[in-house]
């Protein structure tokens, strides 16, 4: 009798407890959406202190942001290169490396894309064949760029988080000095500039919309990125580097491979970033590019757990805040750094989040022996 | 060119290295007493910044660039103590803190930094040295920043304090090994929060100089990574405050190369050669990554070399 009866309850116990997925899942979004609602108290205390209303800030930001179709266009359209410079933060997060050099790689996978658009537009080669060649080198450009990191860090020891943002210098003075020289368009006075792509060159908006293709680039690389990361044997090992580099080695995984096309695959996306940039927005490539969304990106990342498809939604918060920032801007009379001093504070009250990481009590599955 | 143009070049080099070695000095010293205790500081460019834009502020208000100073300094202090209380939580990376450190410093001296583009603030003196020779473009050269003296100063001092005091010995032994440490009664998570601090302390007097003496003005393009360079030059002097002035002279003079070829007029290219201490910067890293001798004086705490 007592043979029988003692195993059942032990079922029942459990069912009324979720998985250990499930629990991990609920932890690695509520901890971020509590990390920002602090943020936001943060910032609030901050702005009693300037004598400004926090309710208007914040709705200021909802009317900016989502407040109508038009405010949502504009938020997705500054969304686009958010999303591509999350994952350019993401992928070599996953495989253990912080690389913050994402803004170089956009900057000059832009000014390549200008670049090889002046003799294809000089030539009047169709744009269907133009624009994938600039998208093309834009990803090559970026993805060298990165991936160079990725070899100095696995092959050479040298740290990829100074070495990223050194790089990131590096290209903006190459950039800078191709525009302010060889690649001068001699009408550009005020702004020195790559001589402009052309109307016909241009990337239109995706039908029915003001937002541009990038957008749409952008999700889609970010479910391939993810299904890449999480589903494929490259991403198992991967994510397994990023776990313990020395452990792979030992494994006989190829953790150089690896850990440079992570950085190749997260510099195209700086770099296609930077061809959108160019293709939908400016039409040429000049000091207009060097924007922070590299900077940004590493924020929206590190919100978004580097998971790829949590970037997107991250990325479209961003593009709201940003989006809403000209309206902050000339309704509440403060300076445009107030964007930055929110993205600062939301960023330190994140990273000390971490710790709680285990340590709320909700989401641990129980001891081990009623563990699924 | 001819010799009297590369004699020009050299003496605003020498001028150049001078002025512009200083930040780099201040936050090389800071960050190398924050990595002897076993952390890293990522955030000093924040530090660099706001200490800027707070020296200049308090400067222009008060009128006594010195109380800037110490401001700044003080600005510096409370981002360091708070990397360094955020980096004694459990699981939590304090690199990225550091760039986290960064953007919030940045940000921060951006927004408050607004009203002080416009106006000038009275500046810190310097002492003329170069007099006595009779060359006026040695003359300008050698015109010294008080700060630079007590750069090296604070070098001295540090280089001795580690190797002959007991707090010296204890923030080394933090860095070297927290375990040591802890079985030693020291308080591993204290130690390195003084360290940070201080640091950070440092670093803001070097965000000081760059807005009260050279280039002497307060606007957001003032510091383009030094703070971050630093970091590198702290790797290239292998830990050592004596060696991080060599390397901060040495990284002044990559810095003085643009303008100095612009003062006898060669413009063309103004734009590499800007480039020019961050390409170096890359290439001692390379260079001095993996080299026997670093490893041998790495602190064996710091994440960056695991």
């Amino acid at each position: 009798m007592a043979v029988d009866t003692a195993p059942t309850p032990a079922p029942v116990k459990l069912s009324g407890r979720p998985s250990v997925r499930t629990l991990k899942l609920a932890e690695a979004i509520f901890i971020p959406v509590f990390a920002l609602v602090i943020s936001a108290l943060v910032f609030s205390v901050f702005l009693l202190f300037l004598g400004q209303s926090p309710i208007d800030f914040f709705s200021l930001i909802w009317i900016g942001g989502f407040g109508s179709s038009f405010s949502w266009q504009q938020s997705l359209q500054r969304a686009a290169p958010l999303i591509l410079a999350g994952l350019a933060f993401a992928i070599p997060a996953r495989i253990g490396l912080t690389m913050i050099g994402a803004e170089g790689a956009l900057v000059l996978g832009g000014f390549g894309a200008a670049a090889i658009a002046i003799p294809l537009v000089t030539y009047a080669v169709p744009p269907l064949l133009t624009l994938p060649l600039m998208a093309l080198t834009a990803m090559a450009v970026g993805g060298v760029w990165i991936g160079i990191t990725g070899w100095l860090k696995h092959y050479r020891g040298v740290n990829e988080t100074i070495a990223s943002l050194l790089l990131s210098y590096i290209a903006i003075a190459i950039m800078n000095f191709f525009v302010e020289g060889l690649l001068r368009d001699p009408a550009s006075a005020n702004k020195p500039s790559t001589l402009p792509i052309g109307e016909a060159y241009r990337i239109g908006a995706m039908p029915g919309t003001s937002v541009h293709w990038g957008l749409a680039a952008g999700i889609v690389l970010a479910i391939v990125l993810h299904i890449l990361m999480t589903r494929t044997t490259f991403g198992f090992a991967a994510r397994m580097t990023g776990g313990n580099a020395r452990a792979s080695q030992a494994q006989g995984l190829p953790v150089g491979y690896l850990v440079v096309t992570c950085c190749v695959v997260a510099g195209a996306c700086a770099g296609l970033a930077g061809f959108f940039e160019v293709a939908a927005i400016h039409g040429q490539a000049n000091a207009s590019l060097v924007a922070g969304y590299g900077f940004t990106g590493i924020l929206i990342s590190f919100l978004a757990r580097h998971n790829a498809l949590a970037v997107v939604p991250v990325a479209i918060l961003f593009g709201a805040i940003a989006a809403a920032g000209g309206l902050i801007q000339r309704r509440m009379g403060m300076p445009d750094a107030t964007v930055l001093v929110l993205q600062g504070i939301i960023f330190v009250v994140l990273l000390t989040s971490e710790s709680l990481y285990g340590r709320i009590k909700f989401f641990q599955p129980g001891p081990v022996g009623e563990r699924t | 060119m001819n010799e009297g143009a590369l004699v020009t070049v050299l003496i605003a080099m020498l001028g150049g290295a001078i002025r512009v070695s200083t930040p780099f000095m201040f936050v090389a010293l800071g960050e190398c007493l924050t990595e002897k205790s076993g952390r890293i500081n990522l955030g000093l460019e924040g530090n660099l910044v706001l200490g800027a834009m707070v020296a200049y502020g308090v400067s222009y208000l008060s009128g006594n660039p010195w109380l800037g100073v110490l401001a700044a300094g003080s600005s510096g202090l409370i981002l360091g103590a708070m990397h360094g209380y955020i980096c004694k939580l459990p699981k939590v990376n304090d690199i990225a803190v550091g760039i986290a450190m960064m953007s919030f410093g940045t940000g921060i001296a951006f927004f408050f930094g607004k009203p002080y583009i416009q106006p000038t603030a009275p500046r810190l003196d310097s002492i003329p040295l170069g007099d006595w020779t009779g060359n006026s473009a040695l003359a300008q050269a050698l015109q010294v920043n008080p700060l630079f003296f007590v750069g090296i100063a604070l070098a001295l001092a540090m280089s001795w304090a580690f190797a002959n005091t007991k707090w010296g010995l204890i923030v080394r032994m933090t860095g070297d090994s927290a375990a040591s440490a802890r079985a030693m009664g020291v308080s591993v998570d204290l130690v390195r929060f003084l360290a940070t601090s201080a640091g950070g302390f440092l670093a803001g007097i070097g965000g000081a100089f760059l807005s009260l003496y050279y280039p002497g003005s307060w606007n957001e393009g003032l510091s383009s990574g030094q703070g971050l360079m630093a970091v590198a030059l702290v790797i290239f002097a292998r830990w050592d405050p004596i060696r991080c002035i060599w390397a901060a002279l040495l990284f002044g003079a990559a810095g003085a190369i643009g303008p100095a070829l612009q003062s006898v007029g060669i413009t063309s290219g103004y734009y590499f050669f800007n480039a020019a201490p961050y390409i170096l910067t890359l290439f001692i890293m390379i260079a001095s990554a993996r080299s026997k001798a670093a490893a041998r004086d790495v602190p064996g705490e710091l994440s960056i070399t695991k």
